[in-house]
Protein backbone atom coordinates (compact mmCIF):
# COMPACT_ATOMS: atom_id res chain seq x y z
CA UNK A 1 0.00 0.00 0.00
CA UNK A 2 1.20 3.04 -0.40
CA UNK A 3 2.05 5.50 2.07
CA UNK A 4 3.26 8.74 1.72
CA UNK A 5 6.52 9.72 3.38
CA UNK A 6 4.74 13.58 5.01
CA UNK A 7 1.59 14.29 4.26
CA UNK A 8 -0.28 17.97 4.93
CA UNK A 9 -3.17 18.68 4.96
CA UNK A 10 -4.65 22.66 4.55
CA UNK A 11 -2.03 23.97 6.81
CA UNK A 12 -2.57 27.70 7.68
CA UNK A 13 -0.24 29.53 9.40
CA UNK A 14 -0.24 33.01 10.47
CA UNK A 15 2.21 35.83 12.07
CA UNK A 16 -0.04 38.24 13.88
CA UNK A 17 -3.78 37.20 12.08
CA UNK A 18 -1.57 38.05 8.54
CA UNK A 19 -1.50 34.30 6.76
CA UNK A 20 2.53 33.87 5.84
CA UNK A 21 1.23 30.07 4.54
CA UNK A 22 -1.98 29.55 3.68
CA UNK A 23 -4.29 26.87 3.19
CA UNK A 24 -1.29 24.63 2.04
CA UNK A 25 -1.73 20.94 1.24
CA UNK A 26 0.39 18.57 -0.41
CA UNK A 27 2.03 15.01 -0.05
CA UNK A 28 5.55 13.76 -0.83
CA UNK A 29 6.78 10.22 -1.60
CA UNK A 30 9.53 8.00 0.55
CA UNK A 31 12.99 8.44 -0.70
CA UNK A 32 13.11 11.72 -2.59
CA UNK A 33 15.33 14.47 -2.02
CA UNK A 34 12.85 17.26 -2.69
CA UNK A 35 13.92 21.53 -3.04
CA UNK A 36 11.47 23.98 -1.58
CA UNK A 37 11.83 27.09 -3.68
CA UNK A 38 10.02 30.35 -3.92
CA UNK A 39 10.62 34.29 -3.63
CA UNK A 40 11.41 35.76 -0.21
CA UNK A 41 8.74 36.34 2.37
CA UNK A 42 7.05 32.91 0.32
CA UNK A 43 6.84 31.52 3.99
CA UNK A 44 9.30 28.94 3.20
CA UNK A 45 10.82 28.66 6.58
CA UNK A 46 7.41 29.54 8.07
CA UNK A 47 5.98 26.15 6.31
CA UNK A 48 8.81 23.78 7.94
CA UNK A 49 8.61 25.25 11.21
CA UNK A 50 4.56 25.14 11.02
CA UNK A 51 5.44 21.32 9.92
CA UNK A 52 7.70 20.99 13.22
CA UNK A 53 5.02 22.65 15.15
CA UNK A 54 7.58 25.06 15.94
CA UNK A 55 5.57 27.87 15.77
CA UNK A 56 1.58 27.64 16.16
CA UNK A 57 -0.59 26.91 13.38
CA UNK A 58 -3.98 28.20 12.74
CA UNK A 59 -5.56 24.99 11.04
CA UNK A 60 -4.03 22.03 9.38
CA UNK A 61 -2.66 18.51 10.02
CA UNK A 62 0.68 16.41 9.71
CA UNK A 63 1.19 13.05 9.45
CA UNK A 64 4.45 11.82 8.14
CA UNK A 65 4.34 7.64 7.61
CA UNK A 66 0.70 7.56 8.30
CA UNK A 67 1.18 8.50 11.79
CA UNK A 68 0.96 12.06 13.99
CA UNK A 69 3.61 14.08 13.97
CA UNK A 70 3.31 13.82 17.55
CA UNK A 71 4.32 10.04 17.32
CA UNK A 72 6.71 10.62 14.76
CA UNK A 73 9.68 13.06 16.50
CA UNK A 74 11.93 10.18 16.95
CA UNK A 75 12.23 9.58 13.19
CA UNK A 76 12.34 13.16 12.68
CA UNK A 77 15.35 14.93 11.67
CA UNK A 78 16.12 18.98 11.42
CA UNK A 79 18.27 21.60 10.55
CA UNK A 80 17.90 25.05 11.53
CA UNK A 81 19.15 27.93 9.39
CA UNK A 82 22.57 28.04 11.03
CA UNK A 83 22.12 32.11 12.24
CA UNK A 84 19.82 31.07 14.17
CA UNK A 85 22.15 30.17 17.03
CA UNK A 86 24.92 31.28 18.98
CA UNK A 87 27.91 30.28 17.49
CA UNK A 88 29.71 31.87 20.87
CA UNK A 89 28.04 29.64 23.15
CA UNK A 90 30.43 27.03 25.46
CA UNK A 91 30.52 24.15 23.55
CA UNK A 92 32.74 22.35 21.30
CA UNK A 93 31.70 20.51 17.64
CA UNK A 94 31.64 17.10 19.19
CA UNK A 95 28.94 18.05 21.74
CA UNK A 96 26.53 20.22 19.39
CA UNK A 97 26.50 16.64 17.58
CA UNK A 98 26.00 14.78 20.22
CA UNK A 99 22.79 17.35 20.79
CA UNK A 100 21.04 15.08 17.94
CA UNK A 101 20.77 12.00 20.19
CA UNK A 102 19.14 13.68 23.05
CA UNK A 103 15.70 13.33 21.71
CA UNK A 104 16.07 9.54 21.57
CA UNK A 105 17.50 9.97 25.25
CA UNK A 106 14.03 10.61 27.31
CA UNK A 107 14.01 12.52 30.19
CA UNK A 108 16.74 11.28 32.63
CA UNK A 109 19.07 9.54 30.67
CA UNK A 110 22.85 11.46 30.18
CA UNK A 111 24.51 11.05 26.98
CA UNK A 112 27.37 8.73 27.36
CA UNK A 113 29.95 6.42 25.42
CA UNK A 114 27.57 5.56 22.57
CA UNK A 115 26.40 8.32 21.77
CA UNK A 116 29.73 9.52 21.83
CA UNK A 117 30.49 7.06 19.23
CA UNK A 118 27.88 8.06 17.02
CA UNK A 119 28.26 10.91 17.30
CA UNK A 120 31.88 10.81 16.10
CA UNK A 121 31.09 8.41 13.12
CA UNK A 122 28.60 11.43 12.23
CA UNK A 123 31.55 13.64 12.29
CA UNK A 124 33.71 11.34 9.91
CA UNK A 125 30.58 11.34 7.74
CA UNK A 126 30.87 15.05 7.06
CA UNK A 127 34.86 14.86 7.22
CA UNK A 128 34.82 16.72 10.24
CA UNK A 129 37.02 14.77 12.63
CA UNK A 130 39.57 16.29 13.84
CA UNK A 131 37.61 19.09 14.77
CA UNK A 132 35.77 17.30 17.32
CA UNK A 133 37.25 19.06 20.52
CA UNK A 134 37.35 22.34 19.03
CA UNK A 135 35.61 25.38 19.97
CA UNK A 136 32.52 26.00 17.98
CA UNK A 137 33.22 29.80 17.61
CA UNK A 138 36.25 28.68 16.14
CA UNK A 139 34.80 27.27 13.02
CA UNK A 140 34.32 28.56 9.59
CA UNK A 141 30.90 28.92 8.52
CA UNK A 142 31.10 26.12 6.14
CA UNK A 143 32.21 23.97 8.57
CA UNK A 144 29.75 24.97 11.53
CA UNK A 145 26.85 24.07 8.48
CA UNK A 146 28.80 20.71 8.22
CA UNK A 147 28.32 20.02 12.14
CA UNK A 148 24.36 21.22 12.07
CA UNK A 149 24.21 18.26 8.84
CA UNK A 150 26.20 15.45 11.38
CA UNK A 151 23.90 16.28 13.99
CA UNK A 152 20.71 15.37 11.82
CA UNK A 153 22.53 12.55 10.87
CA UNK A 154 23.06 11.30 14.54
CA UNK A 155 19.26 12.14 14.83
CA UNK A 156 19.20 8.93 12.51
CA UNK A 157 15.61 10.07 11.27
CA UNK A 158 13.78 9.10 8.34
CA UNK A 159 12.79 12.46 7.05
CA UNK A 160 15.00 15.44 7.21
CA UNK A 161 14.05 19.28 7.15
CA UNK A 162 16.76 21.53 6.13
CA UNK A 163 16.25 24.93 6.91
CA UNK A 164 19.38 26.49 4.02
CA UNK A 165 21.47 24.51 4.41
CA UNK A 166 23.61 26.29 1.30
CA UNK A 167 23.93 29.52 2.97
CA UNK A 168 27.49 31.18 3.56
CA UNK A 169 29.22 27.83 3.08
CA UNK A 170 32.18 27.29 0.37
CA UNK A 171 32.32 25.09 -2.54
CA UNK A 172 33.78 22.27 -0.85
CA UNK A 173 30.94 22.23 1.37
CA UNK A 174 28.35 22.55 -0.41
CA UNK A 175 29.42 19.74 -2.41
CA UNK A 176 29.98 17.47 0.42
CA UNK A 177 26.73 18.50 1.86
CA UNK A 178 24.78 17.46 -1.53
CA UNK A 179 26.71 14.24 -1.88
CA UNK A 180 25.58 13.14 1.81
CA UNK A 181 21.91 14.34 1.16
CA UNK A 182 22.04 12.07 -2.17
CA UNK A 183 23.29 9.43 0.00
CA UNK A 184 20.35 9.74 2.13
CA UNK A 185 18.13 9.55 -0.42
CA UNK A 186 19.90 6.16 -1.90
CA UNK A 187 18.85 4.27 1.61
CA UNK A 188 15.26 5.43 1.25
CA UNK A 189 15.29 8.82 3.17
CA UNK A 190 12.91 11.52 2.40
CA UNK A 191 14.97 15.38 2.73
CA UNK A 192 13.35 18.37 2.30
CA UNK A 193 15.33 21.22 1.79
CA UNK A 194 14.75 24.98 1.65
CA UNK A 195 17.02 26.34 -1.17
CA UNK A 196 17.11 29.63 -2.80
CA UNK A 197 19.60 29.19 -6.10
CA UNK A 198 17.80 28.28 -8.25
CA UNK A 199 20.59 27.35 -10.57
CA UNK A 200 21.21 24.35 -8.86
CA UNK A 201 17.71 22.82 -8.34
CA UNK A 202 17.73 20.75 -11.74
CA UNK A 203 21.21 19.02 -10.50
CA UNK A 204 20.31 18.81 -7.03
CA UNK A 205 16.47 17.75 -6.40
CA UNK A 206 14.49 14.76 -7.77
CA UNK A 207 11.27 16.70 -6.56
CA UNK A 208 10.66 20.23 -6.60
CA UNK A 209 8.09 22.25 -4.93
CA UNK A 210 7.02 25.65 -5.95
CA UNK A 211 5.75 28.22 -3.09
CA UNK A 212 4.73 31.46 -2.36
CA UNK A 213 2.16 31.76 0.40
CA UNK A 214 0.33 28.63 -1.20
CA UNK A 215 1.75 25.69 -2.99
CA UNK A 216 1.90 26.53 -6.56
CA UNK A 217 3.46 23.29 -7.57
CA UNK A 218 5.18 20.08 -6.55
CA UNK A 219 6.24 17.31 -8.01
CA UNK A 220 8.79 15.96 -9.92
CA UNK A 221 11.55 18.61 -11.27
CA UNK A 222 11.56 17.75 -14.46
CA UNK A 223 7.90 18.53 -14.82
CA UNK A 224 7.77 21.23 -12.16
CA UNK A 225 10.46 23.21 -13.01
CA UNK A 226 9.69 25.30 -16.28
CA UNK A 227 9.56 29.08 -16.92
CA UNK A 228 5.81 29.22 -17.36
CA UNK A 229 5.43 27.57 -13.37
CA UNK A 230 8.28 29.71 -12.22
CA UNK A 231 7.26 33.24 -13.59
CA UNK A 232 3.80 32.29 -11.71
CA UNK A 233 5.24 31.51 -8.40
CA UNK A 234 8.00 34.55 -8.76
CA UNK A 235 5.09 36.67 -9.69
CA UNK A 236 6.84 37.62 -13.87
CA UNK A 237 9.95 38.60 -11.90
CA UNK A 238 12.44 36.50 -13.24
CA UNK A 239 14.41 37.30 -16.23
CA UNK A 240 14.74 33.67 -17.97
CA UNK A 241 16.89 33.14 -20.71
CA UNK A 242 17.36 29.92 -22.91
CA UNK A 243 20.50 27.97 -21.90
CA UNK A 244 21.58 25.46 -23.58
CA UNK A 245 23.28 23.04 -20.83
CA UNK A 246 20.73 24.16 -17.75
CA UNK A 247 17.60 24.80 -20.03
CA UNK A 248 17.20 27.95 -17.33
CA UNK A 249 19.65 31.08 -16.51
CA UNK A 250 17.62 33.08 -14.24
CA UNK A 251 18.65 36.98 -12.93
CA UNK B 1 32.27 31.25 64.87
CA UNK B 2 30.47 34.00 63.08
CA UNK B 3 33.08 35.30 60.50
CA UNK B 4 32.24 31.39 59.45
CA UNK B 5 28.59 31.49 59.59
CA UNK B 6 28.68 34.81 57.88
CA UNK B 7 31.26 33.69 54.83
CA UNK B 8 29.41 30.35 54.25
CA UNK B 9 25.57 32.58 53.81
CA UNK B 10 27.65 34.39 50.84
CA UNK B 11 29.58 31.56 49.76
CA UNK B 12 25.61 29.87 49.25
CA UNK B 13 23.81 32.74 48.01
CA UNK B 14 26.78 32.97 45.52
CA UNK B 15 26.82 29.50 44.25
CA UNK B 16 23.10 29.72 44.46
CA UNK B 17 23.37 32.49 42.00
CA UNK B 18 26.47 31.83 39.78
CA UNK B 19 24.92 28.54 38.87
CA UNK B 20 21.94 30.00 37.58
CA UNK B 21 23.69 32.95 35.83
CA UNK B 22 25.60 30.93 33.03
CA UNK B 23 22.08 30.35 31.70
CA UNK B 24 21.48 34.05 31.90
CA UNK B 25 25.05 34.27 30.27
CA UNK B 26 24.53 32.03 27.48
CA UNK B 27 20.88 33.05 26.56
CA UNK B 28 21.63 36.64 26.35
CA UNK B 29 19.13 37.28 28.91
CA UNK B 30 21.04 39.42 32.31
CA UNK B 31 18.64 41.87 32.44
CA UNK B 32 15.69 39.05 33.16
CA UNK B 33 17.88 38.12 36.67
CA UNK B 34 18.16 41.77 37.17
CA UNK B 35 14.28 42.39 36.55
CA UNK B 36 13.11 39.52 39.04
CA UNK B 37 15.55 40.50 41.68
CA UNK B 38 13.61 43.79 41.59
CA UNK B 39 9.90 42.81 40.88
CA UNK B 40 9.70 40.31 43.07
CA UNK B 41 8.82 42.78 46.12
CA UNK B 42 5.67 43.12 45.79
CA UNK B 43 4.85 39.37 46.06
CA UNK B 44 6.92 39.77 49.51
CA UNK B 45 4.80 42.76 50.81
CA UNK B 46 1.62 40.59 49.41
CA UNK B 47 2.59 37.26 51.22
CA UNK B 48 3.39 39.36 54.37
CA UNK B 49 -0.44 40.74 53.93
CA UNK B 50 -2.14 37.86 53.63
CA UNK B 51 -0.38 35.91 56.08
CA UNK B 52 0.48 38.53 58.38
CA UNK B 53 3.96 36.93 59.72
CA UNK B 54 7.46 36.87 58.11
CA UNK B 55 7.39 33.35 57.82
CA UNK B 56 10.00 32.56 55.23
CA UNK B 57 7.40 29.68 53.52
CA UNK B 58 4.62 32.16 52.16
CA UNK B 59 7.08 34.87 51.28
CA UNK B 60 9.03 32.46 48.82
CA UNK B 61 5.71 31.46 47.33
CA UNK B 62 4.67 34.80 46.81
CA UNK B 63 7.89 35.66 45.05
CA UNK B 64 8.10 33.18 43.31
CA UNK B 65 5.02 33.78 41.33
CA UNK B 66 5.64 37.25 41.18
CA UNK B 67 9.00 36.17 38.95
CA UNK B 68 7.07 34.11 36.64
CA UNK B 69 4.57 37.05 36.12
CA UNK B 70 7.26 38.91 35.50
CA UNK B 71 8.57 36.64 33.00
CA UNK B 72 5.12 35.92 31.78
CA UNK B 73 4.78 40.00 30.98
CA UNK B 74 8.04 40.36 29.34
CA UNK B 75 7.35 37.65 27.00
CA UNK B 76 3.95 38.89 26.51
CA UNK B 77 4.94 42.40 25.28
CA UNK B 78 7.72 41.40 23.12
CA UNK B 79 5.79 39.03 21.09
CA UNK B 80 3.46 42.10 21.01
CA UNK B 81 5.99 44.20 19.22
CA UNK B 82 7.37 45.63 21.81
CA UNK B 83 11.40 46.32 22.45
CA UNK B 84 13.23 43.69 24.29
CA UNK B 85 14.92 45.92 26.54
CA UNK B 86 12.04 48.71 27.10
CA UNK B 87 9.86 45.15 27.96
CA UNK B 88 11.88 44.08 30.57
CA UNK B 89 12.18 47.75 31.93
CA UNK B 90 8.52 48.63 31.73
CA UNK B 91 7.86 45.55 33.62
CA UNK B 92 9.92 45.50 36.28
CA UNK B 93 10.13 49.51 37.01
CA UNK B 94 6.21 48.61 37.76
CA UNK B 95 6.11 46.12 39.73
CA UNK B 96 8.57 47.25 42.00
CA UNK B 97 7.12 50.61 42.01
CA UNK B 98 4.01 48.64 43.26
CA UNK B 99 5.93 47.22 45.94
CA UNK B 100 6.67 50.43 47.06
CA UNK B 101 3.40 51.70 46.94
CA UNK B 102 2.39 48.58 48.90
CA UNK B 103 5.06 48.68 51.63
CA UNK B 104 3.81 52.75 51.89
CA UNK B 105 0.31 52.19 51.86
CA UNK B 106 0.33 49.66 54.73
CA UNK B 107 3.39 50.35 56.77
CA UNK B 108 1.56 51.85 59.60
CA UNK B 109 -0.73 48.29 60.51
CA UNK B 110 2.13 46.31 59.72
CA UNK B 111 5.79 46.17 60.90
CA UNK B 112 7.66 46.17 57.29
CA UNK B 113 11.17 47.91 56.81
CA UNK B 114 11.91 48.38 53.00
CA UNK B 115 15.52 49.02 54.35
CA UNK B 116 15.56 45.64 55.09
CA UNK B 117 13.78 43.85 52.20
CA UNK B 118 16.47 45.41 50.10
CA UNK B 119 19.23 45.78 51.83
CA UNK B 120 19.20 42.73 54.43
CA UNK B 121 22.82 43.07 56.26
CA UNK B 122 24.40 39.63 55.78
CA UNK B 123 26.72 41.03 58.87
CA UNK B 124 23.34 40.17 61.51
CA UNK B 125 23.08 36.43 59.77
CA UNK B 126 24.30 34.29 62.35
CA UNK B 127 22.22 35.93 65.29
CA UNK B 128 18.96 35.14 63.35
CA UNK B 129 19.50 30.98 64.45
CA UNK B 130 17.06 28.10 63.56
CA UNK B 131 15.95 25.81 66.82
CA UNK B 132 15.11 22.31 65.78
CA UNK B 133 13.48 19.82 68.22
CA UNK B 134 15.42 22.10 70.89
CA UNK B 135 18.75 21.61 69.25
CA UNK B 136 20.46 25.12 68.15
CA UNK B 137 20.65 24.24 64.12
CA UNK B 138 23.10 27.20 63.24
CA UNK B 139 21.63 30.51 61.72
CA UNK B 140 18.18 30.16 59.75
CA UNK B 141 19.89 31.73 56.28
CA UNK B 142 22.32 28.93 55.96
CA UNK B 143 19.08 26.51 56.00
CA UNK B 144 17.10 28.36 53.45
CA UNK B 145 19.72 29.44 51.40
CA UNK B 146 21.56 26.15 51.46
CA UNK B 147 18.56 23.94 50.73
CA UNK B 148 18.30 26.55 47.72
CA UNK B 149 21.76 25.67 46.82
CA UNK B 150 21.34 22.32 46.90
CA UNK B 151 17.95 22.31 44.75
CA UNK B 152 19.31 24.59 42.24
CA UNK B 153 22.38 21.79 41.65
CA UNK B 154 19.90 18.82 41.92
CA UNK B 155 17.72 20.06 39.10
CA UNK B 156 20.45 21.84 36.51
CA UNK B 157 21.83 18.11 37.22
CA UNK B 158 19.19 15.94 36.46
CA UNK B 159 18.30 17.89 33.67
CA UNK B 160 21.39 19.62 32.31
CA UNK B 161 20.97 18.28 28.96
CA UNK B 162 18.08 19.74 28.19
CA UNK B 163 18.78 23.09 30.01
CA UNK B 164 21.61 23.13 27.60
CA UNK B 165 19.86 22.35 24.41
CA UNK B 166 16.91 24.62 25.25
CA UNK B 167 19.64 27.46 25.66
CA UNK B 168 21.83 26.54 22.38
CA UNK B 169 18.68 25.50 20.21
CA UNK B 170 15.70 25.73 21.18
CA UNK B 171 14.29 24.86 18.11
CA UNK B 172 15.97 21.63 18.12
CA UNK B 173 14.71 21.28 21.02
CA UNK B 174 11.35 21.71 20.38
CA UNK B 175 11.30 19.79 17.39
CA UNK B 176 12.53 17.04 19.78
CA UNK B 177 9.75 17.22 21.99
CA UNK B 178 11.60 18.55 24.76
CA UNK B 179 8.74 21.31 26.43
CA UNK B 180 11.15 24.53 25.39
CA UNK B 181 8.86 27.11 27.82
CA UNK B 182 8.55 24.56 30.77
CA UNK B 183 12.22 24.65 30.82
CA UNK B 184 12.10 28.33 30.52
CA UNK B 185 9.95 28.67 33.64
CA UNK B 186 11.76 26.16 35.74
CA UNK B 187 14.78 28.52 35.22
CA UNK B 188 13.09 31.69 36.06
CA UNK B 189 11.26 29.99 38.95
CA UNK B 190 14.37 29.36 40.25
CA UNK B 191 15.91 32.72 39.87
CA UNK B 192 12.93 33.84 41.71
CA UNK B 193 13.22 31.37 44.81
CA UNK B 194 17.23 31.76 44.68
CA UNK B 195 16.66 35.83 44.94
CA UNK B 196 13.93 35.96 47.75
CA UNK B 197 15.83 33.36 49.40
CA UNK B 198 19.02 35.36 49.23
CA UNK B 199 17.43 38.77 49.41
CA UNK B 200 16.44 38.55 53.34
CA UNK B 201 19.04 37.70 54.46
CA UNK B 202 22.37 39.18 52.19
CA UNK B 203 20.09 42.22 50.30
CA UNK B 204 19.53 42.60 46.70
CA UNK B 205 22.66 44.40 45.69
CA UNK B 206 24.78 40.75 46.62
CA UNK B 207 22.07 38.57 44.67
CA UNK B 208 21.86 40.74 41.72
CA UNK B 209 26.14 41.03 41.66
CA UNK B 210 26.49 37.16 42.17
CA UNK B 211 23.59 36.27 39.49
CA UNK B 212 25.73 37.62 36.84
CA UNK B 213 29.30 38.65 37.41
CA UNK B 214 30.77 35.38 38.51
CA UNK B 215 28.72 33.72 35.15
CA UNK B 216 30.45 36.67 32.90
CA UNK B 217 34.01 35.72 34.50
CA UNK B 218 33.27 32.37 34.10
CA UNK B 219 32.21 32.42 29.86
CA UNK B 220 35.79 34.58 30.14
CA UNK B 221 37.48 31.17 31.44
CA UNK B 222 35.55 27.97 29.92
CA UNK B 223 35.14 26.63 26.66
CA UNK B 224 32.35 24.32 27.71
CA UNK B 225 29.16 25.13 29.50
CA UNK B 226 29.35 22.32 32.75
CA UNK B 227 33.13 23.63 33.09
CA UNK B 228 31.61 26.94 32.78
CA UNK B 229 29.22 26.21 35.77
CA UNK B 230 31.80 24.50 38.06
CA UNK B 231 34.28 28.00 37.24
CA UNK B 232 31.28 30.09 38.01
CA UNK B 233 30.65 28.57 41.11
CA UNK B 234 34.11 28.59 42.02
CA UNK B 235 34.58 32.30 41.18
CA UNK B 236 31.21 32.85 43.51
CA UNK B 237 32.45 31.34 46.46
CA UNK B 238 36.35 33.08 46.57
CA UNK B 239 34.64 36.12 45.86
CA UNK B 240 32.84 35.64 49.16
CA UNK B 241 35.06 34.83 51.05
CA UNK B 242 38.03 37.80 49.26
CA UNK B 243 34.97 39.73 49.94
CA UNK B 244 34.82 38.89 53.58
CA UNK B 245 38.03 39.37 54.60
CA UNK B 246 38.53 42.75 52.83
CA UNK B 247 35.30 43.92 54.41
CA UNK B 248 37.07 43.11 57.48
CA UNK B 249 39.89 44.97 56.93
CA UNK B 250 38.06 48.00 55.28
CA UNK B 251 35.29 48.25 57.69
CA UNK B 252 33.01 48.23 54.85
CA UNK B 253 30.20 46.41 53.98
CA UNK B 254 30.69 43.08 53.59
CA UNK B 255 27.84 42.22 50.27
CA UNK B 256 29.41 44.98 49.09
CA UNK B 257 32.83 43.88 49.21
CA UNK B 258 31.88 40.50 48.56
CA UNK B 259 30.28 41.84 44.97
CA UNK B 260 33.45 44.17 44.55
CA UNK B 261 35.72 41.31 44.82
CA UNK B 262 33.84 39.56 42.27
CA UNK B 263 33.91 42.50 40.49
CA UNK B 264 37.87 42.68 40.60
CA UNK B 265 37.84 38.74 39.22
CA UNK B 266 36.35 39.69 36.47
CA UNK B 267 38.55 42.39 35.56
CA UNK B 268 41.64 39.94 36.42
CA UNK B 269 39.76 37.28 33.39
CA UNK B 270 39.14 40.18 31.21
CA UNK B 271 42.50 41.62 31.00
CA UNK B 272 44.47 37.84 31.48
CA UNK B 273 42.35 34.88 30.17
CA UNK B 274 44.43 32.87 28.35
CA UNK B 275 41.30 32.75 25.27
CA UNK B 276 39.45 35.90 25.30
CA UNK B 277 41.86 37.97 27.79
CA UNK B 278 42.37 41.44 26.26
CA UNK B 279 46.64 41.00 27.18
CA UNK B 280 46.55 37.73 25.54
CA UNK B 281 44.67 39.07 22.70
CA UNK B 282 47.13 41.63 22.30
CA UNK B 283 49.97 39.36 22.61
CA UNK B 284 48.67 37.04 19.61
CA UNK B 285 48.31 39.67 17.51
CA UNK B 286 51.58 40.86 18.13
CA UNK B 287 53.63 37.72 17.25
CA UNK B 288 51.39 37.22 13.92
CA UNK B 289 52.25 40.41 12.91
CA UNK B 290 56.06 39.38 13.80
CA UNK B 291 55.50 36.33 11.72
CA UNK B 292 54.17 37.99 8.84
CA UNK B 293 57.01 40.41 8.80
Amino acid sequence: MYQAALKVENLTIAYHKKPVVEDVSFEVPEGNLIGIIGPNGAGKSTLIKGILELIPKLSGEVTISGSSYKLMRKSIGYVPQRESVDWDFPTNALDVVMMGRYGHLGWLKRPGKAERHKAMECLDKVGMVEYANRQISQLSGGQQQRIFLARALAQEADIYFMDEPFVGVDAATEKAIIQLLMELKEKGKTVLVVHHDLSTVKEYFDWTMLLNKKVMKIGPTKEVFIPEYLQETYGGRLAILSDAQSGLLLK
Amino acid sequence: MNDFWIILVGALVAGSCSVLGCFLIVRKMTLIGDAISHSVLPGIVLAFLITGTRDSVPMLIGAAALGLLTVFLIQLFQSSGVQSDAAIGIVFTSLFATGIVLVSLYTQQIDFDLEHVLYGEIAYTPWNTMTINGFEAGPKAVWIVGSCFILNLILIFLFFKQFKLVSFDPSLAAAMGIPVLFFHYLLMSLISLTTVAAFDSVGSILVVGMLIIPAATAYLLSDRLSRMILVSIGIGILSSIIGYFSATVLDASISGCMVGAAALLFGLAFLFSPSHGLVSRFLKRRSAMESHS
